[in-house]
């Protein structure tokens, strides 16, 4: 017999703690598309999203009839474009919209992969892939872009932090009509994963299957409500009140994902071990470090706290499901976050403060708003940092930032829906331009004498 | 398999015989039934049998809450899965 209490607590967090399947994310391999006619390669990709996809979006709606718990995305990742387009010699924007296409016709509400991995250095395909990704976003409706610019092994290519610096001012200039938004759709990663759910930096790594169901999950709110019930408990027991937590709301993610990928006869990849804010109420990160007790986010402490959160969500998590992979642990975008959003507000949280929390956090600076002046090159120099951080603690980092055109702090941009508002963040004023036109690769770091 | 009703809401009259003849009308069958009322608040848990259903899951599912809107009751139909995943290792 089931529980009476386990019923209700598991009705509770669905309908008052906002527990939700973040997104369920399909990843398509393009590989058996490539053509040197670009018109042929783009017919290709069409057919085989539209082919693989075609029930994504109603499979994964009956599961969320079936189970009673939303799912709030569903996604589509497909093979780093850059390789697919390599052989046209050619600008890759058809390629964009023969994914938008594709995408709008499935109905999924975002499509990843139009990316590069140049972290040793560009190959065929590469450089005209960058530099179409202003015209490539501002031209398509749902396509994400992301680019890989380091990783612990090779290294960090500075030529392509660089030239990253330059392609997200484009990208927020062309954009200026839409809040910036087509900045907030391109990712630069050191240490990108191959089988991330969650956008905009999902692609279809070279190394997965065809096809797979990858799961992102979520749960601030679910968290926070549990640690709500322990006001006097020492640290110890909040990580273990979490872990438990987190169990359950694996656990879930779990069942979804083994279900769609049942239905959608696609075998299924992972878990992603996420928590994934939403600007709701009640589905806050940051609200989860109040909880623990900092009288606001980004006030000393915070990182310790995160710390705490982060490894805890993964310990409660790995032993719920089969698979895990993707980012897997707590993210921080501000715009994303009805507590970061506030901390930002009042000042709390700064862009220095957010750099230390991605040491020991998932992903990177994530839906960061600043300055419409700022320079490419702090920009570029923004994404060397965080880049640095990734490569040097082995973990994935990541950096969405949006110049707000126009607008300086005091401001902020409202995207509305998740993607939430943020305010203009200030940066430093001096500038790191000689560093950054130094270019050349920063060499990998060194695995011994860690100190 | 068998799939998990939960009403919610201010105790009445009825509640227990509306949600079954629905249930019935869907041909699902009702396996348990564990109720309780605290104060005002009524509280009953079913385990229905949904492998025979003459319509499917999801127009069961709607019928339902669309039934304990009408009462003023939260009505949620879920497959027991998510309660078996998550509350047993």
């Amino acid at each position: 017999m089931i529980n009476t209490y386990d019923v209700l607590e598991t009705i509770r967090m669905i309908q008052d703690e906002c527990l939700d399947i973040r997104t369920i994310t399909m990843g398509i391999s393009l590989l058996d598309c490539i053509d040197s006619d670009i018109d042929k390669a783009c017919e290709k990709v069409y057919k085989k999203i539209t082919q693989k996809a075609k029930n994504l979006v109603s499979v994964g709606e009956g599961i969320e009839k079936e189970f009673g718990i939303p799912i709030i995305n569903k996604r589509i990742s497909v093979t780093p474009i850059a390789i697919i387009s390599a052989a046209c010699k050619c600008s890759p924007v058809p390629f964009a919209k023969a994914m938008d296409r594709a995408a709008k016709d499935v109905g999924v509400n975002l499509i990843g992969g139009y990316s590069a991995l140049v972290q040793k250095g560009f190959s065929a395909g590469d450089i005209e892939l960058i530099k179409s990704i202003p015209e490539a976003l501002s031209s398509t409706e749902r396509v994400c872009s992301s680019v890989n610019v380091g990783s612990t092994k090779t290294g960090i290519n500075l030529d392509a932090c660089k030239i990253m610096g330059k392609i997200i001012r484009e990208c927020a200039e062309k954009t200026v009509d839409s809040a910036c938004f087509g900045a907030a759709k391109l990712v630069v990663f050191c240490n990108a994963v191959e089988d991330n759910p969650f956008m905009a930096g999902a692609f279809h790594g070279v190394g997965e299957p065809d096809c797979m169901i990858n799961v992102g999950v979520s749960g601030p709110g679910v968290v926070r409500a549990a640690l709500k019930k322990y006001p006097d408990a020492d640290i110890t027991q909040i990580a273990d009140v979490i872990k438990k937590i987190s169990y359950k709301i694996t656990r879930v993610g779990q069942l979804v994902g083994v279900t769609a990928s049942q239905r959608l006869g696609v075998p299924f990849g992972i878990v992603d071990l996420s928590l994934a804010p939403t600007p709701a109420v009640g589905d806050s990160v940051a609200h989860i470090l109040e909880e623990i007790g900092l009288e606001k986010c980004g006030t000393h402490g915070t990182t310790a706290a995160l710390a705490l959160l982060n490894d805890a969500v993964k310990k409660g998590g790995v032993m719920a499901c089969s698979r895990i992979g993707g980012l897997s642990g707590a993210f921080i975008p501000v715009s994303e976050d009805a507590g970061m959003i506030d901390a930002a507000k009042s000042g709390t949280l700064s862009i220095e403060k957010l750099e230390a929390m991605t040491a020991v956090c998932s992903v990177g600076l994530d839906m960061i708003v600043v300055p419409g002046d700022t320079e490419a090159d702090t920009l570029a120099a923004i994404i060397a940092d965080e880049a640095a951080i990734g490569m040097v603690n082995s973990k994935t980092t990541a950096v969405r930032i949006i110049p707000a055109i126009g607008k300086d702090v005091g401001d902020e941009l409202d995207w509305g829906g998740l993607f939430g508002c943020g305010p203009v963040m200030p940066l430093k004023k001096e500038s790191p331009s000689k560093f950054i036109n130094r270019g050349g690769q920063i060499p990998a770091p060194l695995h011994s004498l860690k100190n | 398999m068998r799939a998990v009703v939960t009403v919610i809401g201010k105790d009445a009259v009825g509640i227990l015989a509306k949600v079954s003849t629905k249930c019935a009308e869907h041909n699902a069958n009702v396996i348990e039934v564990t109720q309780s009322v605290l104060q005002d608040l009524f509280a009953m848990i079913m385990l229905v049998d949904i492998s025979k259903l003459s319509t499917d899951f999801a127009q069961l599912a709607d019928d339902l809450t669309a039934l304990g809107d009408s009462m003023g009751l939260k009505i949620h139909t879920m497959h027991e899965d998510i309660f078996n995943c998550m509350h047993h290792i």
